[in-house]
């Protein structure tokens, strides 16, 4: 990290102001080369300052140029911004000058990189960040947005003072076994403490879960018995022709993807190849991947027709997904009913008219309704999102519960403590920070100790 | 010409004199004050949470520590006896007079040992290899080796109220010239600080009004080879009193008379052991604190003040003393003070407790920055053997942090460093599941024994242990527990449940509530006590022991990563400045012994082995 980086920090193309960024120990004599204004060696951090870029005597354009000394900048190190107002070329051309001058073009990422070396980001923060780059929509944004400022970090900080606590309660009654300034920490009250700590932990997963929908958008799968309408119901919710349909039996033989946006979460629509027992090679490939997706989705719609009786199919299909959660779609309510309903599941149940587009809003609002889409759009994003994160909140649920296990069984609190202190370790990893000299410091400050 | 030089006769001087001379050197042990020699300035106890451990480490590898304490102790307790095994830790209260007098014993019959009284003034240095050392009197002693173990007497300064002047100790006289001379040599130097409270006459205590804290009625003992022979009935008891309101009020009223907080000390003192001064002010809502009246030395009239260490003024200190219940008329005969010394850089050193800078110069005990006579006399040994093995042409002894509390202690010093003096404690030892009290011997005694300072008379009692281990659990796991209602009435009565069948003896073992006495009660057998103790751990918790060696193998993966000797750290991308700092300084050997450097954060270990596998990819 000894040399000076360089990028266009706005998105390209857009935006009337554009902003370059540099960060590195030669910041400010570089853009001092190219600056004609204030000497940007002697003003005050956090100073914004007028003047103009210019290379040799003509002027480029007119700026304002931010700086920032460490340590209280982005990175950590000297960080000028220079806001620029000609458009793209300008801007372009601004960046050249500074490579030329002796800044390299940073990296994806690198600014970030920095700022997490510098210990002025920590890991947790850091993965949001990169998250909030990479966000598709609307929802995701906002939720790397709570992950930057370190609500997540601050959840899993509060989790492991707690444990902490604990932890430091055990040390010192086995250090200093005749003091009474602490009290002696037993199963008893371990029992409750771990309680609340492994119900913090499964609220923390399963909103983990929900973020998981957010980031990665709600998979749901169309499933159904060849021309009940799987591909007529995917193409008026994406309103577009995508998928064939013909009154042929098995035509759909590709699974079909669509995205379409409920109150601001991507719901991602996959059409399935009728499922029916066939021996025709092609077809049944189709057939084979439907039963993966439905393995796969967070939703399956099921659709039947309202029309006939329920077929061997029907119920095959039914068995399939009894352990999902799904919608029950009777298509065909246009045509005399035959169904009997007593032999589907009781709830979520819709009736339709693909055909005539009766209640085909119906499904939408249920889709919201069950995953409580409205909340998430207006609720406070604290919510784990990436595979590592979950899997670790994942790895610490199992210990808390293991903990508590032990615990009942009344094993000493001073083994116990081995768990204690891995659960504690593991959510360190999470958001990357180590240990060892905080518990020292934490019995010392904690408790009155010594002859 | 000596092998090997110890300059100090604290407990760091005489386990390293000592193993030396044993494992066959020509020793010469210098020392300011022979009839000082194992001298116990401070509080008049022995082990403690995991330094009772360490002691019977030091015993498991040949050290006298353990054997001394044994034969010289007026109380001895096991604490912590109601948790779990990993944590069982024996303290004693020594005898003051006694146990110096059976160390000086024990010195004066070690044929290739010598004594001599004298300050030293310089180590003599050529070619940064250790040649001797000058004394105060300006004689010159060659020596191969020199071991360095002067605790806190080095540019020593005592403090009390607002006075303060250069002396050890007791009164002794300081090492005024020695610490420069190290620093002229290039080791650096830094000051810390410690204090000791004030002792009292036994006979102008009210006992009434304390509580009294009795020996344990078990026979004990630290040695691992040898069965306690003292009379359990006539251990002394210690007295417990606090202080209270009054006796906060004149330290609040008093701060700035008292060298600590009138900017007197700049000494970093530890956190561990605060004076009471501290205490009051940092713990400003503790209505009390527990204050331990304890005797220093059988029929002795003097009383040791635990928890008072203080640097007010003298008069104070009596004010102070007697606002306290028991101590209303109590006669101080030896007042509190801070003492200030010149302590090494423990980064300065390997792990073989030699310096880095200097070939044949360690340094053992509090010069090295620590506390406590066992953490002393710990390193005394450890230096004590390197410098023996290197005059053999051995390998080093390095233990690691799995294998022992010592192994703990030196790579915390020359990793981590220090900000203030170092005491051990059980939460810096992260496998301490593994270093246990009743297993020490199983850790160490082989160890010691390849080194040469495990005797016989010492290995077959060893031995013994380990053939009687093995057959109790062989007998436990062949042997049944007959499934009738003698038996179930048996196991209800001491809350266990029945049995639904004949099951392994072992097996009925491993419920939580069931103890060993139980199972010698079910088979009508009594079993080897210490072969007992073992197997009932190795049972009873061989899931967390198993836990802790997935642990320990986590770490010693990190140990095997090695870090090439010629590395750049300038030339390792995007490191924080410390961290670059801090490589340099310690330059560990291997990629855990990085991690465990203070300051070093995981995302340096990364870009390390980054940059490890890019510029040595064969290795």
């Amino acid at each position: 990290m000894n040399d000076t980086i360089a990028a266009i920090a706005t998105a390209v193309g857009v935006s009337a102001i554009n902003i370059i960024k540099i960060s590195g120990p030669d910041s400010l004599n570089i853009v001092n080369k190219i600056f004609k204004g204030k000497d940007l060696t002697k003003v005050l951090s956090h100073t914004i300052n007028y003047g103009f870029i210019i290379d040799k005597e003509e002027k480029i354009d007119e700026v304002l140029v931010s700086v920032f000394l460490p340590p209280k900048s982005y990175t950590g190190e000297i960080v000028v911004e220079i806001n620029s107002h000609g458009g793209i070329s300008v801007t372009n051309k601004i960046l050249e000058l500074l490579l030329n001058n002796g800044c390299r073009l940073a990296e994806p990422g690198e600014f970030l990189k920095r700022a997490f070396l510098n210990g002025k980001k920590d890991l947790l923060e850091a993965e949001s960040i990169s998250d909030l780059i990479n966000a598709e929509n609307d929802n995701a944004r906002k939720m790397s947005m709570k992950g930057v400022t370190g609500e997540l970090s601050n959840m899993i900080k509060s989790l492991r003072e707690k444990l902490l606590n604990i932890i430091a309660n055990i040390e010192v009654n086995i250090d200093y076994p005749e003091y009474e300034d602490a009290i002696k920490y037993t199963n008893d009250l371990l029992k409750d403490n771990i309680k609340e700590i492994k119900e913090r932990l499964t609220k923390i997963l399963e909103e983990s879960e929900t973020g998981k929908i957010i980031k990665n958008g709600l998979k749901v799968g169309i499933v159904g018995k060849p021309n009940v309408g799987k591909s007529s119901l995917l193409n008026k919710l994406l309103k577009e022709d995508k998928a064939i349909v013909t009154d042929i039996e098995g035509t759909t033989r590709d699974i079909v993807e669509g995205k379409i946006i409920i109150d601001g979460t991507e719901i991602n629509l996959i059409d399935t190849a009728g499922i029916r027992e066939t021996n025709n090679i092609v077809e049944q490939i189709g057939v084979e991947k439907s039963k993966n997706i439905i393995e796969e989705s967070d939703l399956i719609i099921a659709i039947f027709d309202g029309s006939k009786e329920l077929t061997e199919e029907d119920k095959e299909i039914l068995n399939r997904i009894k352990e999902k959660k799904s919608i029950i779609v009777i298509n065909k309510i246009d045509l005399k009913e035959l169904l009997d309903e007593k032999n589907l599941p009781n709830k979520n149940i819709i009736k339709v008219s693909i055909k005539n587009d009766i209640n085909i809003n119906e499904i939408l609002n249920k889709i919201s309704e069950m995953f409580k889409l409205k909340e998430i759009k207006t609720k406070d994003y604290t919510y784990l999102s990436n595979a590592r994160q979950i899997s670790l909140i994942k790895k610490c649920l199992d210990l808390a519960k293991e903990i508590e296990e032990e615990n009942n069984k009344g094993i000493e609190v001073d083994l116990i403590q081995i768990d204690i202190q891995t659960l504690w370790e593991t959510l360190g990893e999470i958001i990357g920070s180590s240990y060892k000299e905080e518990l020292l410091d934490e019995i010392f400050s904690k408790f009155c100790l010594g002859k | 010409m000596y092998d090997v030089i110890v300059i100090g006769g604290g407990h760091a001087g005489c386990e390293a004199s000592l193993a030396c001379a044993r494992m066959g050197h020509k020793t010469l042990l210098i020392t300011g004050n022979i009839s000082n020699i194992a001298d116990m300035p401070c509080n008049p106890s022995i082990g403690g949470s995991a330094k009772g451990i360490v002691v019977r480490e030091i015993d498991a590898l040949g050290g006298e520590m353990g054997i001394n304490a044994d034969r010289s102790h007026l109380q001895i307790k096991m604490l912590n006896s109601k948790k779990g095994p990993g944590v069982r830790s024996l303290r004693c209260q020594a005898d003051k007079t006694i146990y110096p007098q059976n160390m000086l014993k024990a010195l004066n019959n070690e044929k290739n040992l010598d004594l001599k009284e004298m300050l030293v003034k310089e180590i003599i240095v050529e070619n940064n290899i250790i040649k001797g050392i000058k004394t105060e009197n300006e004689e010159i002693i060659n020596g191969k080796k020199v071991i360095i173990t002067t605790g806190t007497y080095l540019n020593a300064d005592i403090l009390r109220g607002h006075n303060k002047h250069k002396g050890g100790p007791h009164g002794e006289k300081p090492s005024l010239y020695l610490s420069e001379s190290m620093q002229k040599n290039g080791l650096k130097m830094r000051r810390l600080k410690t204090g000791t409270p004030p002792r009292v006459l036994k006979s102008t205590i009210n006992y009434e009004e304390c509580h009294e804290e009795k020996g344990d009625l078990t026979p004990l003992s630290f040695s691992n080879f040898y069965e306690p022979t003292y009379n359990i009935n006539a251990q002394e008891s210690c007295f417990l009193t606090y202080t209270n309101k009054k006796t906060h009020e004149i330290i609040l009223n008093n701060l700035d008379k008292c060298a600590l907080y009138s900017g007197l000390i700049v000494g970093i003192g530890p956190r561990y052991c605060p004076s009471v001064e501290d205490k009051v002010v940092k713990f400003r809502d503790k209505d009390r604190h527990q204050i331990f009246l304890e005797p220093e030395r059988k029929g002795g009239d003097e009383i040791y003040v635990g928890g008072f260490s203080t640097t007010m003024p003298e008069e104070l200190q009596e004010e102070l003393i007697h606002s306290m219940d028991g101590l209303h008329n109590a006669k101080i005969v030896k007042y509190g003070y801070a003492i200030e010394y010149d302590a090494i850089d423990s980064t300065e050193l390997k792990m073989t407790l030699e310096t880095k800078k200097i070939s044949g110069l360690y340094t053992a005990g509090q010069i090295n920055g620590t506390s406590g006579y066992e953490e002393a006399a710990a390193q005394g040994l450890i230096a004590g053997i390197n410098a023996s093995l290197s005059l053999e042409n051995k390998e080093p002894l390095i233990l690691k942090r799995n294998e022992a509390y010592i192994g703990v202690l030196i790579d915390d010093l020359i990793n981590k460093g220090i900000t203030e003096p170092y005491r051990l404690l059980t939460s810096r030892a992260e496998f301490r599941l593994l270093l246990r009290h009743d297993n020490a011997d199983i850790r160490l005694t082989e160890i010691g024994r390849k080194i040469g300072l495990i005797n016989d008379e010492k290995y077959n009692i060893f031995q013994n242990k380990l053939k009687e281990t093995e057959k109790l659990t062989k007998y436990l796991e062949e042997t049944k527990i007959e499934y009738n209602k003698q038996n179930n009435e048996y196991l209800l009565s001491i809350g266990s449940t029945v049995l639904n069948g004949k099951i392994p003896a072992i097996e009925l073992l491993k419920r939580p509530e069931i103890k060993i006495e139980n199972i010698e009660y079910l088979l009508n057998q009594k079993f080897d006590p210490h072969a007992s103790e073992q197997v009932e751990i190795n049972t009873k918790y061989k899931g967390y022991i198993e836990k802790t060696k997935k642990e320990v193998e986590k770490m010693l993966n990190l140990e095997k990563k090695q870090i090439p000797s010629n590395i750049d750290y300038n030339k390792v991308r995007n490191i924080a400045t410390e961290a670059r700092q801090k490589l340099e300084q310690v330059r560990p050997l291997t990629i855990g012994q990085a991690s465990r450097i203070s300051g070093i954060n995981p995302a340096d270990i990364t870009m390390l082995l980054v940059y490890l596998k890019k510029e040595y990819p064969n290795e």
